[in-house]
């Protein structure tokens, strides 16, 4: 059951295998059964206390965090959310005393059983790093030493906090592989870390941290790096390690909904300062910030039921912090006192407090009372509609492999089919072998409006190139540094049509505006621009060119969950006003309903489900799709 | 082949300093580069060098008190009023010939870096771009050429053809280039990963138009530290094959060839061979600090635009 | 096949390759282009035709390129490198002590750099930003841009003449005399070699070094609470092997080339002075020998560091690419 079994020789990860299900209840058993030791005492009392921290940039002296007060008691799990540039990683590390090449703590107290560790000396931080409190870092492949064993990484952590005997190091070594479900064998444990998959790297990283039976645990975004099933299985070792030893877990994370089912309570972050803090419950239910119930409201709903909204513009980063509550020029609340002064700490309970002016009037009404609905739109018959892409038996080669076997998927007008897979599925490899942007071999057929369609984009004629366009990733990769973004969105009008200079000026201001942006924006470079504003301008180069076919490559997976919110709610309502065929390839299946009539799922380079979005969710056939489905974390 | 997971928030971008809002104007990454390196102490102490050695090379023969084949005094005589640094092992005034003598090296290192950087980056950009087996082929012509120390490969072949200053610029160049471009094919591979060089092909762009408008622009700044780093080596090459007697011939006034024709007299009269040595170090020191200087903006430009 | 292996042998292949394609090239640079090597060494009498065909026919001119390229690099193979033109004498005779001398002294000059640039660069990293790096930076910045002869002129004008009359400003070896009574004629050539190529060394291993103490597995190290001596020994100090080895090795094989001008500045009796006699008297046979050895000193180098830093990396090893 565990991702071991499934590495493949070289040492690369896949994922777990398409059939296999996960047991929540199994790791649950060996962690409790292996959590011989007694429960400590003092559950429930406050192990850590972080009182008014203040971190800035070095030298410059900017602002990164301020204010920053917490606290966790001995069992309980506090999730530190926040979007980027919210200081939350900062904050994270700081616990530990300790700060990269950049920044430095300027001010606060921490205190972990009534010591300071911002006061202690070098001896006595080094004494309590990774014994009373540790870390486990958010990419395990770049944090355990490359050159080094696992065996020896695991074993130093107990030999340098003086853990009993020869030994008694050797037990607790093979309890602490046990514990996170990983083999203990001599052969496993001679490995080095590349020759362990993501998942296995990440656990190494956990045992380590419980290693010393800590008091406190801080968590950076451990499983952001990892596959959703992978995820799945560390976050249930996590929820029960830190339960079973009464550990105080700090979890840094910017997915709420991961957060939802690990945290008992949350502190949302942002801009560098927490707005609220609560118990999970009061949050979800009621949240007195505006910006909680925005992030909530932005949070992908598996059932499709609540329209996706998100934030407009973008989160300040440190030095663009304007006066006042810094979520002012973003905030439907905002009045003029708000960018005036900071608000104070005020809540409907000790426990549950925020900092807005107007926190009573926004936590009036219960979340569920204000809950948007998605406008899902006439639902039209896929057999009435015009085929646009047709793709029968095909089988796709990297190099000398088989990696695509025996797909058969159809593109209709009007209509958006999801690509659903975690990586190593496949399905960006399918998405560019229609896009034409797969230079090896490929098998069978693709038919575009019933022509059969050339496999390399040069090959294809004029039209058709102009017909099929691709969003790609990576916001940041996807626009050339060097060009304005007049020069960006010109190209495909210079090569697809003939057009005058003010033709192409009115045609780009037009693309523009169907992203909603303004038209000022064409004389800045993409580095002036934010994530979300990036990646609508890459989707305006794309419209320019007046297509039929919009392929989009995991286009919100680089960008927050709020701009992600915005994205979506902007792709689906293009596609139906425009009559676009979509396809829309993504790892996560929360997001398929807001934005898709049909889904595909793929596991290994196979379809293994493929139908009405409705049906596959409510109805899994597949045992992969109905894995994913109980994996994918949810609100 | 292998997709990305979810990478949003693995960039570190809270302790990003707050880039500097650049002006809505046309700007590129060479001049982006070069403001950044001029805000250094070190580049302008570099800049500052070599200006003063390139004015001196060019203007100093308007200040020389004789001609470089003048007979002066006695050979190897000491500084004095006529002879502000002495004479040379012929007699000739020191200080004249020390003025006369930079313009060849600086020119030639100029042709023969300029010739380097164009071959290289020509090869770079087509090694970078260009299908696996170009690639291979080419880069194996280019270890070939780099098996030789570049002192060797000039020496080899003026072996053949004899001490021609053509033929030394020529050949200082092309040992120069393998080196530039191998830095260019780094450069260029990297680019043309990136997701705007792939949609600009999936529009059906030529790659000629790619390669030139939209992988090139991106490649200037290593290209450009490039340059100040084989500037300074073209110097170092060109000041020792004079040195070695392959260069300028005699009578002709030339800072290596100087010092190695009045190093007998060292002990007696070291002026006609310190003059050189000094000039030569500083100005190399000089171009040094400029490549120094462009090295460092270019890191702290790709930390700029990498994407936070 | 393990993966380890075949990565080797293609490498050794690879540079199997380049010493062919560098034999050629010699070859070609210096029997076929010039022309007659045959007239260049008759001079005036290849007027006599009956000479001249004679000798044509003894160096094996009047047969075609490729027969001639492959019985030249038989005899190369063999150990016969031809005659000099000025002595008319084996070049392997005359060649034999000049390497043995060069080799010492490259050999020295490594003894020297590489404790040197460990030492300077390792300090810098650890002591980065404050005065001893800036001054060791911008000392490593001006001997790295200085063309060696400059080096090597300024140590003479330092120590052999007015201001310090240490030490032999040109080191003329007695053959007689066994090389290690004469060791202070290696001081002055050796110091410059060092002085040339320890500072870039050093540059790049303290930028390395930097790299791996701000890589995220040190900084895990220390979280770990590691004390920093180990954090150091055990984590930082593997990881900065692979790219110091690399260097290091491309860096000492710049000196074979670098002895050129340095022996002939001090008129040290190496191969590198021997090239430059060979190229101004036109002597072939000598400039194709040099040639030769120079560059397969520098191809097998280079090999060394590659081979090296796959053995050196764990990732390599095992055969992950």
């Amino acid at each position: 059951m565990d991702d071991a079994q499934t590495q493949t020789p070289n040492g690369q990860q896949t994922g777990a295998a398409c059939g296999e299900q996960r047991d929540p209840a199994a790791a649950a058993e060996a962690a409790g059964a292996l959590a011989t030791e007694p429960r400590p005492d003092g559950l429930g009392e406050v192990t850590l206390t972080v009182q008014g921290l203040h971190i800035v940039l070095d030298p410059s002296g900017t602002d990164i965090d301020d204010e920053v007060t917490l606290k966790i008691r001995a069992g309980e799990v506090l999730g530190l959310v926040g979007e980027s540039a919210s200081g939350k990683t900062t904050a994270a590390t700081s616990l530990l005393d300790y700060q990269r090449r950049g920044a430095r703590i300027e001010g606060g107290q921490i205190e972990i059983d009534g010591k300071d560790v911002l006061a202690m000396s070098p001896a006595e931080l080094r004494r309590i790093r990774g014994g009373t409190i540790s870390y486990v870092p958010q990419d395990s492949s770049a944090s355990l030493n490359p050159a080094l064993r696992i065996s020896t990484q695991l074993m130093e952590i107990l030999e340098a906090h003086a853990f009993g005997s020869d030994e008694e190091r050797k037990a607790r070594l093979v309890q602490m592989m046990e514990e996170v479900l990983l083999p203990s064998d001599k052969a496993f444990l001679k490995r080095y870390p590349h020759q362990l998959s993501g998942g296995q790297q990440q656990r190494v990283a956990i045992a380590m941290a419980f290693a010393n039976r800590p008091k406190v645990i801080v968590l950076d975004e451990p499983t952001t790096a990892l596959d959703v099933t992978t995820q799945a299985h560390v976050l249930d070792t996590i929820r029960e390690l830190t339960g079973a030893y009464g550990v105080a877990a700090l979890y840094v994370t910017h997915d709420l909904a991961v957060v939802a089912n690990l945290a008992d309570r949350i502190a949302v972050m942002y801009a560098g300062r927490i707005v609220e803090q609560g118990t999970k419950e009061e949050l979800f239910e009621r949240a007195v910030h505006p910006y909680t119930r925005k992030l909530l409201a932005s949070i992908p709903d598996i059932s499709g039921e609540r329209a996706l909204t998100g934030i407009p513009g973008w989160a300040p980063r440190p030095g663009q912090r304007p006066p006042g509550c810094a979520f002012t020029p973003r905030c439907t609340w905002a009045i003029d006192k708000c960018s005036e002064a900071y608000p104070p700490v005020e809540g409907p309970s000790e426990e549950h407090t925020a900092r807005c002016w107007r926190w009573k009037e926004v936590g009036a009404h219960k979340t569920a009372e204000e809950v948007k609905l998605r406008d899902k739109g006439a639902a039209v018959a896929a057999e009435t509609l015009p085929v646009m892409v047709d793709v029968r038996d095909l089988d796709v080669f990297y190099q000398h492999k088989e990696v695509l076997h025996d797909i058969d998927v159809t593109l209709h007008e009007h209509r958006c089919l999801s690509l659903v897979g975690e990586s190593g599925s496949g399905k960006t490899t399918l998405a560019r072998c229609i896009a034409g942007l797969h230079p090896h071999k490929i098998k069978g057929d693709i038919e575009f409006q019933g022509k059969p369609l050339p496999r390399d984009s040069r090959s294809r004629p004029k039209a058709t190139r102009q017909a099929i366009q691709y969003i790609f990733q990576s916001p940041y990769s996807s626009l050339n540094p060097r060009k304005t973004i007049r020069q960006i969105i010109r190209q495909p009008l210079q090569v697809f049509f003939d057009l005058s200079k003010e033709e192409q000026e009115q045609a780009m201001i037009e693309a523009l505006e169907q992203v909603a942006l303004d038209a000022s924006l064409l004389n800045r470079y993409p580095d002036q621009l934010s994530g979300g504003e990036r990646q609508r301008v890459a989707i305006a180069r794309g419209l320019a060119a007046k297509p039929s076919v919009l392929i989009c490559d995991e286009v919100t997976s680089w960008l927050d969950v709020s701009v992600q919110a915005a994205i979506i709610d902007l792709l689906a309502s293009l596609q139906r006003e425009m009559g676009l065929s979509m396809l829309f390839v993504t790892h996560n299946l929360a997001l398929v309903r807001s934005i898709s009539q049909e889904v595909a799922v793929m596991c290994e380079g196979k379809i293994v489900e493929y139908g009405e979005v409705d049906a596959v969710l409510e109805d899994p056939q597949a045992d992969y799709t109905k894995k994913l489905l109980s994996d994918t974390p949810t609100v | 082949m292998s997709e990305m997971k979810n990478p949003a928030h693995v960039t570190d971008s809270e302790l990003v300093e707050p880039a500097t809002v650049h002006a809505d104007k046309r700007r590129s990454e060479f001049v982006e580069t070069m403001l950044e390196a001029w805000r250094m102490g070190r580049t302008k102490i570099g800049i500052g060098i070599f200006a003063f050695i390139v004015g001196l090379a060019i203007f100093g023969p308007l200040f020389a008190p004789y001609t470089p084949t003048e007979f002066v005094a006695p050979p190897f005589t000491g500084p004095s009023s006529t002879a502000y640094l002495g004479t040379d092992y012929l007699g000739h005034d020191v200080l004249t010939r020390v003025l006369y003598g930079g313009r060849t090296v600086i020119t030639l290192a100029l042709a023969a870096t300029v010739i380097g950087l164009a071959l290289g980056v020509t090869l770079g950009l087509i090694t970078g771009y260009a299908r696996r087996w170009i690639d291979e082929s080419i880069m194996r012509i280019l270890d070939v050429v780099l098996a030789f120390p570049q002192i060797v490969l000039a020496l080899l072949f003026v072996s053949i053809v004899g001490p021609k200053l053509w033929l030394i610029v020529l050949m200082v160049g092309i040992s120069h280039a393998p080196r530039i471009a191998r830095v260019s094919r780094a450069a260029t591979l990297e680019v043309s990963q990136r997701d705007f060089v792939r949609a600009a092909e999936a529009t059906g762009v030529s790659k000629l138009k790619i390669l030139f408008y939209e992988i090139l622009p991106n490649t200037t700044s290593p290209l450009l530290v490039e340059f100040g780093l084989r500037l300074t080596y073209s110097i170092g090459l060109i000041a020792a094959l004079s040195f070695l007697g392959f260069g300028l011939q005699p009578p002709a006034a030339d800072w290596g060839l100087m010092i190695n024709e009045n190093r007998i007299g060292i002990t007696v009269q070291p002026w006609p061979v310190f003059m050189p040595v000094l000039l030569i170090g500083i100005l190399t020191i000089g171009t040094n600090l400029i490549a120094d200087g462009l090295g460092r903006a270019l890191i702290g430009i790709e930390r700029d635009t990498s994407g936070t | 096949m393990p993966p380890l292996l075949k990565l080797i042998l293609i490498r050794l292949g690879l540079g199997v390759l380049t010493l062919f394609l560098v034999s050629l090239v010699v070859f070609l640079a210096t029997q076929a282009l010039p022309g007659d090597t045959a007239r260049a060494i008759l001079g005036k009498e290849a007027a006599n035709k009956a000479r001249y065909e004679a000798l044509r026919e003894q160096l094996g001119l009047n047969k075609s390129v490729p027969r001639q390229y492959i019985d030249w690099l038989g005899n190369v193979a063999t150990g016969d490198l031809g005659n000099s033109l000025v002595q008319d004498e084996p070049v392997t005779e005359l060649l034999g002590r000049r390497v043995a001398n060069s080799a010492v002294l490259v050999i020295i000059a490594a003894a020297l750099s590489i404790p040197l640039s460990l030492l300077f660069g390792s300090l810098s990293a650890l002591k980065r930003d404050t005065k001893f790096d800036t001054s060791v930076s911008i000392g490593t910045l001006s001997l790295a841009a200085l063309p060696e002869f400059v080096t090597g002129i300024g140590l003479i004008l330092l120590f052999a003449t007015a201001v310090f009359n240490w030490l032999p400003a040109v080191s003329r070896i007695d053959p007689d005399v066994p090389i290690i009574n004469q060791l202070q004629l290696f001081v002055l050539p050796a110091i410059t070699l060092t002085l040339a190529v320890a500072p870039y060394i050093t540059r790049i291993l303290r930028a390395s070094m930097i790299e791996v103490l701000e890589s995220e597995y040190v900084m895990m190290a220390r979280l770990k609470g590691l004390p920093e001596r180990l954090v150091l020994w055990r984590h930082a100090l593997p990881n900065s092997l692979g790219p110091a080895l690399q260097v290091t090795a491309l860096n000492l094989a710049w000196l074979a080339g670098g002895v050129v001008v340095v022996e002939y500045l001090f008129g040290f009796p190496g191969i590198g002075q021997a090239l430059v006699d060979a190229v101004a008297n036109r002597d072939m046979p000598m400039v194709q020998a040099v040639c030769l050895i120079i560059a397969g000193v520098y191809v097998v180098a280079n090999l060394a560091a590659d081979i090296g830093t796959i053995l050196v990396s764990p990732r390599l090893r095992t055969g992950l690419r």
